[in-house]
This record gives structure tokens, C-alpha cells and sequence, in this order.
């Protein structure tokens, strides 16, 4: 059943998430539309900071501040970078032959058939929450948890960001000597 | 809510703004004047006595110049970049203390527009939006230097955060706040930040040098190469809006500087002056010695401008990735070590 929002008796709290909703699902189709692929960049990081207004109605500071430090201040500049050098007309666009698009059309249709498998399956586990009564926008209790709980996952994704930097530079590094 | 909360808050935010905006004004007055003296001329003295009028006069040239537009298919952006450069400029300030409190009509009243727990982060976040500012508008200009310019500005921006935030764990790991107010508090007396972390103070200097894009880090508008960087094409408020906004942004990162390991609002014999003068009066001299340092900082930025020739740009990406970063990281080290080196005594068996 689909929920109709009251907007006559809504609180300010529910207008405010209609109203990122809405910004946050046409950036990201603008995004995806746009011809131009800066204006789809920068599309993308307006939709960035909707989702860290997001984050911030439910009360998790710490992660809204730090996606907008990571996603719309690193990443996304980098983007930017790459694509105001790279001067993508449209003269000089690549022609994809015709079994790169037949590819993408099937590995498209597989990621539909995932998704819906994924979306008939799931269940909601809003059950399975517990309220500890902890205040996670602290860095405090932040920290604790991660470093006490989930200590051996946060390693590992620190061990994976650390062998991708190395691959990176590995990879720039080569190229300069084969020239 | 409270009704004079919003007010109150509303007063200090106004306050902030006028303050940051009569600041950036006078800072162009004072660096045309610091130029003058350190190349031993007189400087701007027509406007008024001594030239005190001259930034009014300035502005009044801006607004009243001709609007050009670059023939640029971007219209939109070309107007974008200098608000977005403007308002990050302005927006750091809402989480600076600027005095511990005062007492006015029966109620504390805290001089810090908001007292978020991760102001630290959040300025890190307002410094890293800052680069679209200049990377939007050196685009949208339709012209290869301002897009050289802004990618140089840009990627000069993006290295120096790094070691920017790396060199504030160290001082993070020490006071174990990410809270403005309770780093300021924690500085009581003169138990200010930069005598415990004389590295960590160094390299956060160099690195908002960086960050604010001022000699010797100037590389996005060197005129030599670049005509005038990002800003070749603007004209008009607009250009103002941008050589506005590196004021105001030099405005407030003096004050975190200040803020971070100057001890703030703190002067030694505060507590004394509690005691024995009352709060508001005692408030009132930290907010003064506040901008005493603040004012010295913005003394110190011009005063290395016109002293330092600028770097070339393999020096200066050198200095950021294979040294600033490295130190820091060595610089976190030490301070872990020394923060637990009772444990790691014990743990050694002595």
C-alpha cells in the first residue's frame, strides 16, 4: 500500500524530507539526462549534499559531515578534474560497436532481475533494532563501537583502501617508465 | 523553541557577519598599507585620513564598473562560482567561539552561534566545498588560463587538506574534542595548544596559507603566467565577489588558527579577572585579545606576501605530499606514544 503524506498536518521534519526527497530524485535523473557531463558532475554533488541532508534529519551528524568531506569535497572534485581536462565534445565521442551496446543491454537486464529478486525478498528489519540509548552523533561512542566491536571489518576496509592507493600509484608509476 | 534563543542567536549571527564583512573590508585598507611600508612607500592615503576611506571607495569602483560577460555557453555557472566562493567563505563562522560567555538580562548568553559537537569536521567540510567556488567559475569562463588556473587552485586545495587534517589529529588526539568551545576552554590560562603541539601549529600554518591561496601558495593567479587565474574573466562585483571572499576566508582561518592553538578568547589572569571584574567584563577583553590575535595572524599572512616569492608548482606538490604529510603522520606517532607512555612503560617492565 502506498503511503499520501498529509501535507496540511505535516511536521516540519516531514516537509523538509518531501522536499530533499524531491530534489534528491531529479538531481540524480539530471544527473544521469544531462548532456553535458560536468553539468551531470555537479548535478551529482548537489544530489550528494540532499543525501547529507538526509543523514542529518536522522540525527547521524558525524556521517552527513563526513560524506560531504569524502564524496562531495574529494571524489567528486577529482571527477571534475578529470572531465574539465578531458574535453568531451561531441565530435570527438567514441563510437561504441555494436557488441559493446548489446553487452551493456544484457548486463543491464541481469542488475533488473538482482534488484527485483532483491526488492520481492527483502523484509523490513525494523524489528531487529535495538535502542541502546546511545547518542551516535558523538565521535565518542562512535569510535568505541568501531574500534571495539566491529574492530576486525574496519581494519580490513582500512587494508583495502591502503592496497588500492598502492595499486594506483603502482599503475602511474609504470606508465612513466614505459615512455 | 524559545523565541529569544532565536534572537539571541540571530544577534550574534548578524553580529558575525558585520564583524567578517567590515574585517575583509579593511584587510584590502591593511595590505595595501603593509605593501607600502615593507617596500618603503606612504600608500593609499587620498581617501579620507590616511586613506581610511579607501576600501569604500573600492567598492563603490566595483559596483559601478562595467558588467562583462566572457561569451561563454555556462551563463548560469559563470554567475554560480563567485556566490558559492562567498558564502563558504562566510559560512565557517558559525561554529567559532567568539568569547566564553557573557551575562545580559538574567541569562548566559554564549558567544558562539552554534556549539555543534563536530565543528572541527564541519570546517574541514566548508574548506573542501570551497575548492567549487573557484573550480566552477575558472570553467564556466570559457578560457584556457582561467581553467588552468582553477585546476592549479584546485589541486593545490585538495593536497594541502590532507596534510591540514592530518596535522589536526595530533592536536585532536590530545584534547579529545572535535568542539570548538571545549578546545577554547580547554586553554585556559595560558595553557595554550601550540606549546604542546609546536609541529602540529607549523604545518596547519602552512597549509592554510594553501588553502586560502596566498603567496607563497598564489600559483592559481600568478599574473606572469596565468593573466589573473580563475578570475582572468571576471569583472565587476563579480571579480570583487572572488578577492572578497580570499579576504574573508583569510578573516577566518586567522581565527582558527587563534582558536586552535592560540588559546582563543584566553589570556593569562582570566579566571582573576572573573573573579574579581565580573563576567561581562572579563568576556569583553577575551573577545578583544580574541581579535588582538586575529589581527596579528592577518598581519603575519601579508607580511609573508610581500616577503616569500612564490613557489614553482613541482615545489610546491612536493612540499605538500613528500614532506607536510609525512611530518605529520610522524607527528601523530609522538603524540600517540607520549600520551600512553605510562602504558608503554609498563608494558616494557620498567
Amino acid at each position: 500500500m502506498i503511503h499520501i503524506p498529509d501535507f496540511a498536518h505535516a511536521s516540519t521534519i516531514q516537509i523538509v524530507f518531501c522536499v530533499l526527497a524531491f530534489i534528491t530524485v531529479i538531481t540524480a535523473f539530471l544527473a544521469i539526462f544531462s548532456r553535458n557531463p560536468i553539468h551531470s558532475a555537479l548535478y551529482l554533488v548537489i544530489c550528494f549534499f540532499t543525501i547529507a541532508g538526509h543523514y542529518l534529519l536522522l540525527n547521524a551528524q558525524f556521517l552527513a559531515i563526513v560524506h560531504i568531506i569524502v564524496y562531495s569535497g574529494a571524489i567528486m572534485i577529482l571527477f571534475l578534474f578529470t572531465l574539465m581536462l578531458m574535453n568531451l565534445n561531441k565530435q570527438n565521442e567514441v563510437h561504441k560497436p555494436r557488441i559493446t551496446r548489446l553487452g551493456a543491454i544484457v548486463s543491464f537486464c541481469l542488475i533488473c532481475i538482482v534488484l527485483i529478486l532483491v526488492f520481492i525478498n527483502s523484509k523490513p528489519i525494523e524489528g531487529e533494532y535495538i535502542a541502546t540509548g546511545e547518542d551516535y552523533q558523538s565521535i565518542k561512542v562512535l569510535g568505541h563501537v568501531l574500534l571495539n566491536e566491529y574492530m576486525v571489518p574496519f581494519e580490513f576496509a582500512s587494508i583495502l583502501l591502503l592496497v588500492a592507493m598502492i595499486g594506483v600509484v603502482l599503475l602511474s608509476k609504470k606508465e612513466k617508465t614505459e615512455k | 523553541m524559545d523565541s529569544t534563543i532565536i534572537i539571541e542567536k540571530s544577534v550574534i549571527i548578524l553580529a558575525v557577519f558585520a564583524i567578517t564583512m567590515v574585517m575583509a573590508m579593511y584587510s584590502t585598507l591593511a595590505e595595501r598599507k603593509i605593501a607600502a611600508w615593507l617596500q618603503d612607500r606612504i600608500g593609499p592615503n587620498r581617501a579620507g585620513k590616511g586613506g581610511i576611506l579607501q576600501p569604500l571607495a573600492d567598492g563603490m569602483k566595483l559596483f559601478a564598473k562595467e558588467e562583462f560577460e566572457p561569451n561563454t555557453p555556462n551563463k548560469f555557472l559563470f554567475y554560480v562560482g563567485p556566490a558559492i566562493a562567498m558564502s563558504t567563505a562566510l559560512m565557517t563562522s558559525a561554529v567559532i567561539p567568539w568569547g566564553d560567555r557573557l551575562h545580559l538580562f538574567g541569562r548566559d548568553i554564549i558567544l558562539q552561534a552554534s556549539d555543534i559537537d563536530n565543528a572541527m569536521l564541519y570546517i574541514f567540510a566548508i574548506l573542501s566545498i570551497g575548492v567549487y567556488g573557484i573550480m566552477i567559475g575558472g570553467w564556466a569562463s570559457n578560457n584556457k588560463f582561467s581553467l588552468m588556473g582553477a585546476v592549479r587552485a584546485g589541486s593545490q586545495m585538495v593536497s594541502y587538506e590532507v596534510a591540514m587534517g592530518l596535522s589536526i589529529i595530533a592536536l585532536l588526539m590530545m584534547t579529545g574534542s572535535l568542539s570548538l568551545r571545549e578546545i577554547s576552554l580547554q586553554q585556559e590560562g595560558l595553557h595554550w595548544n601550540v606549546f604542546y603541539q609546536p609541529l602540529s601549529f607549523l604545518i596547519f600554518l602552512i597549509c592554510s596559507f594553501a588553502e586560502t591561496n596566498r603567496t607563497p601558495f598564489d600559483l592559481a593567479e600568478c599574473e606572469s603566467e596565468l593573466i589573473g587565474g580563475y578570475h582572468t574573466e571576471y569583472s565587476s562585483m563579480k571579480m570583487g565577489f572572488y578577492l572578497f571572499a580570499e579576504y574573508a576566508s583569510m578573516f577566518i582561518s586567522s581565527t582558527i588558527l587563534a582558536v586552535l592553538f592560540f588559546g582563543g578568547y584566553n589570556y593569562p589572569g582570566m579566571s582573576w579577572a572573573v573573579e574579581n571584574w565580573g563576567v561581562n567584563i572579563a568576556n569583553v577583553i577575551g573577545i578583544g585579545v580574541l581579535f588582538a590575535k586575529i589581527c596579528f595572524f592577518i598581519f603575519f599572512y601579508m607580511w609573508v606576501r610581500w616577503t616569500i616569492p612564490r613557489f614553482r608548482y613541482d615545489q610546491l606538490m612536493h612540499l605538500g605530499w613528500r614532506i607536510l604529510i609525512p611530518l605529520s603522520i610522524l607527528n601523530i606517532m609522538i603524540t600517540g606514544i607520549v600520551i600512553l607512555r605510562h602504558e608503554l612503560l609498563a608494558f616494557l617492565g620498567f
